[in-house]
């Protein structure tokens, strides 16, 4: 086991990136021509590296799966971003956001890392606006705001339930506009499929068109992954049916060193399971908790129309339990108490799996009109998968899998234990610790994207002296081989079932053993499912057609080959973690019914670095030991 | 409920296509209409026979992605939604499904359903952006937008990009795709600064890329899941119009 260099700058907490931006190596402009970047993704984190690295003058290709740069992930973010800019005059500042951050990561990330992403906060709002991003503004003409959970102030901006899109939108425009320019070449439907190094250095990828079928080769002097998160090892969870965790996977295969696995965000407010054809979950967006008001029957086992139920027999626990964050506490925190009303059997809904969220008072207080203005689309949305009015009738709703805190190790710098391969975004583990707040994400995959990527970036670029290299170098002749290996090798298994067939079973054995709640026995029992079932896969799998066509099939086992490996990482180090922190909660480990860390033992960010022998794949745990200078770890109460 | 299918096969742009008959059984009425698509691909696996292709991601209506003509009406029956919300419910026991892709020279068939819309990236590219680099913005306060310009910016930039309007356009039009980015930036004091150049480059490009001339039928609209209204076209037109005059 070694230790980790997260390469944090030294000086006072608020002075660190400052500090940091004035010692990095610059690369002059007429230098930076002579680079060529490589960024795989084009969600927010992705296509606002490009955009910006190709406006500071670098040569860029940004890869992308979908059929346009705009369709990536990113796009289904629904409840807001968030910045310290006060514009409420609530007590907001850079140091809140920075300290709620830490909070509600539950103490497991990196400090420096948050208060960088407190700072640039602001300035990624002013970016938005100036790119046209239709933010929500106030009669006066200036911006509006809401609150999330985690927090007591309004800080979140919002484009009513579709900022992610609205985000994207800006970031994507910013994006072609270099693409107009000639200083991005933009390739889509296009899948990384492995990571080519050169010298221990990321020199290039392998991708496969996925239309052709080809595989082709690019060399490049650093590599930016921004890929998005693996929330779909679970199968069901509330990301885009084709996000995967495919090109971190490759990259950490080659020796990026994955960070934290087992910490999975399972998000409170999502439409429940209906049926075992169910192919993704549908998220309501966080910000309804500003309105919705979250309930179960007192009684067990009510079988009455929530209409019909009284005021006197409603247990509203979020407002009961947790008098002070209210509706408002944490993802973890409101998963956990929707799961515990289930088990306790006062769940509502045919399969008496759900809870209610009512917006009944608010729509009383405020008028239909006003909840439509807020949150319409979300309402549409609910109506057309559930079949119910959520205006006259509360939403049923249900925790499901909806982000991953973990991702690659990175420093400061945003790179990896692979020299030259950066990681942005939700790929990466940086900044959420053991639970994201709400409206997090979007702000750190712009940080990252905007903000600290393009400074950072000259400190790899002129560390060292980097040679010419080619796509005739043999490491990619090498690379190509082992992709080609792969793909013929799947499609001749031609065995009996379907891919989905077997990423179901992964799913639900993750769900089942790694999901909201875990404990010894029944991860021990995941691991060893999920070997016998990546076993299984390799002798019976079924991908019909051919390596040189478009085949939705293929690219969907290629992907769960990967899974099928990573499943098995996230469940040994939520076996490994001997502790609750935030999303990760062990059953040994609690105090009545709430997550017990322990400092002593597990302050640190778990690194785990591949190793395989013949038939055998392991993992070696490294440590990043955190320490917290500001924010003090206490136990995080939200009563 | 069991449903007849008759689903469009084409192998590639170059390869000649053909309806193919398949029985979609025991569809619940809560499953999406992907969802009853993912089924009956599993069946086909099973039975050693190739899938349906079909682009699909979000599932949720927003990234645009899912495109196909279902009894003629592109996303299906249902107002304002898109081919991935739509339900089984709105259908009944017995009934006929013509599946087919969209039908646009500008958009070729890539196979089956998917077809390669990239001609609308390229519009976006002559000139739907705000030339702002990053690092370069003021204040976000420092401009007011007035509310009513704010939303109505919104409701135009939540186009998603799915080309349902040039699929139901009898003319294969992409007047309400590039009218709605125009709108949605000329409503903004921000956007103000490019209008001329923006709306003559774009619409410049949507010429080039084979798609037909806008004659105001509102197909498009009608059709739009995310309710573009017509009025961006009207906006859209004399913008351009005024743009040629200056520029001559
Ligand atoms: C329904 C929903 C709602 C959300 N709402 C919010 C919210 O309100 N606020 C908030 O802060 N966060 C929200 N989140 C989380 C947030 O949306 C995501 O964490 C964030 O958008 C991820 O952005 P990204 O750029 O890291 O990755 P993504 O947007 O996932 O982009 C990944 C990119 O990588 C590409 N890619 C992937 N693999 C490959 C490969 N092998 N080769 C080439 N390209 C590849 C894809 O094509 C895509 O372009 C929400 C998430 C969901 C699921
Ligand atoms: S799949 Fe995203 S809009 Fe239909």
């Amino acid at each position: 086991m070694s230790k980790l260099d997260s390469k944090v700058p030294s000086g006072p907490m608020s002075e660190k990136w400052t500090n940091h931006k004035f010692s990095s190596k610059l690369v002059n402009p007429a230098n930076r021509r002579k680079y060529e970047i490589l960024v795989v993704g084009t969600g927010l984190a992705g296509a606002s590296a490009a955009a910006s690295l190709a406006e500071m003058g670098y040569k860029v290709k940004a890869f992308c799966t979908h059929d346009s740069a705009r369709r990536a992930h990113s796009i289904a973010a629904q409840g807001g971003i968030n910045a310290a800019k006060n514009y409420q005059n609530d007590g907001d500042s850079v140091h809140r956001l920075f300290y709620d951050t830490v909070k509600g990561g539950d103490f497991r990330s990196r400090e420096a890392n948050v208060h960088r992403l407190a700072e640039v906060s602001v300035q990624i709002i002013d970016q938005c606006v100036a790119q046209g991003v239709p933010f929500a503004r106030d009669y006066g003409g200036t911006l509006g705001n809401r609150s999330f959970g985690g927090a007591q102030v309004s800080r979140t901006f919002y484009a009513r339930g579709q900022t992610g899109q609205q985000l994207l939108l800006g970031a994507y425009s910013a994006l072609m506009r270099q693409v107009e320019k000639g200083n991005v070449e933009l390739l889509t439907r296009r899948e990384m499929l492995e990571l080519v190094k050169i010298d221990g250095k990321a020199r290039g990828l392998i991708v496969r068109n996925l239309v052709t079928g080809e595989l082709e080769k690019y060399s490049g002097d650093a590599v930016i992954l921004a890929t998005g998160g693996y929330g779909n090892v679970f199968y069901l969870s509330t990301n885009a049916k084709n996000s995967n965790a495919t090109a971190i996977w490759r990259a950490h295969k080659q020796g990026a060193y994955f960070a934290n696995p087992c910490y999975t965000q399972i998000h409170p407010t999502c439409i429940p399971v209906s049926g075992d054809y169910q192919s993704k979950l549908t998220l309501m967006s966080e910000s309804l908790r500003n309105d919705g008001r979250v309930w179960v029957p007192k009684d067990k086992d009510d079988k009455r129309d929530p209409v019909e139920i009284p005021e006197a027999e409603r247990d509203y626990y979020l407002e009961r339990i947790y008098p002070s964050f209210g509706n408002l506490v944490p993802r973890d925190v409101a998963s956990r108490q929707a799961k515990y009303r289930v088990d306790e059997k006062r769940g509502v809904g045919p399969t008496d799996t759900a809870v209610y969220l009512d917006f009944k008072d608010a729509i009383n207080r405020l008028g239909k009109d006003a909840i439509k203005e807020k949150y319409g689309n979300l309402f549409q949305m609910y109506e057309k998968i559930a079949g119910e009015d959520p205006y006259s009738r509360p939403m049923r709703i249900y925790p499901a899998v909806h982000y991953t805190m973990g991702g690659l190790w990175v420093d400061y710098n945003l790179m990896s234990t692979i020299p030259g391969l950066h990681v942005l975004g939700e790929a990466n583990f940086s900044d959420h610790g053991a639970n994201r707040l709400g409206a997090s994400a979007l702000m750190q995959g712009l940080a990252d994207g905007y903000f600290v990527i393009p400074a950072t970036l000259g400190n790899y670029l002129n560390s060292y002296k980097l040679s010419e290299v080619t796509t005739e170098h043999s490491e990619f002749e090498k690379a190509y081989n082992t992709v080609k290996n792969r793909v013929d090798t799947i499609l001749n298994v031609k065995g009996k079932r379907t891919v989905d067939s077997f990423h179901r079973e992964l799913g639900l054995i993750m769900w089942e053993n790694v999901g909201m709640s875990r404990n010894r026995k029944d991860l021990e029992k995941a691991m060893s499912e999920i070997q016998k079932l990546r076993q299984d896969f390799w002798k019976d799998v079924r991908v019909p057609g051919k390596a040189t066509e478009k085949n939705q099939e293929l690219e969907k086992a290629m992907r769960l080959a990967d899974f099928l490996e990573l499943g098995e990482l996230m469940a040994k180090d939520a076996f490994m973690r001997e502790e609750s922190c935030g999303g990760h909660f062990r059953e040994e480990h609690q105090r009545e019914g709430e997550a017990k860390r322990n400092d002593e033992e597990f302050s640190h960010v778990a690194a785990f670095e591949w190793k395989s022998e013949k038939d055998r794949i392991f993992w070696e745990k490294h440590k990043e030991e955190l320490s917290f200078e500001i924010v003090k770890p206490s136990t995080r109460s939200y009563k | 409920m069991n449903l007849k299918l008759k689903v469009w096969k084409q192998e590639g742009p170059d390869t000649k296509g053909y309806f193919k008959n398949l029985e979609a059984k025991e569809v619940s009425p809560d499953m999406s209409f992907l969802e009853m698509l993912d089924v009956v691909n599993q069946d086909l696996i099973k039975k050693g026979d190739e899938p349906i292709a079909f682009d699909h991601d979000c599932r949720e209506g927003i990234c645009g992605s899912c495109s196909m003509v279902v009894n003629g009406d592109p996303h299906g029956p249902e107002k304002a939604v898109t081919v991935c919300q739509l339900h089984m419910r709105k259908f009944k026991d017995g009934d006929s499904l013509v599946i087919e892709p969209w039908r646009a020279k500008a958009f070729p068939i890539v196979k089956d359903l998917i077809t390669d819309r990239s001609a609308f990236d390229r519009i976006i590219q002559a000139g739907g952006y705000i030339s702002v680099n990053t690092g370069n913005a003021p204040e976000a306060n420092s401009i007011p937008v007035p509310k009513v310009k704010a939303d109505a910016a919104f409701q135009d930039a939540t186009c998603i990009g799915c080309g349902a309007c040039v699929a139901a356009c009898k003319n294969a039009s992409a007047m309400l795709f590039t009218a709605a980015k125009i709108s949605h930036l000329e409503a903004l004091p921000q956007g103000k600064v490019e209008s001329q150049t923006r709306v003559l480059n774009m619409i410049g490009q949507m010429d080039k890329e084979k798609f037909g001339a806008c004659t105001n039928t509102g197909a498009c609209s009608a059709v739009c899941p995310k309710e573009i209204s017509l009025k961006t076209i009207a906006k859209a037109n004399s913008l351009f119009r005024k743009a040629a005059i200056q520029k001559s």
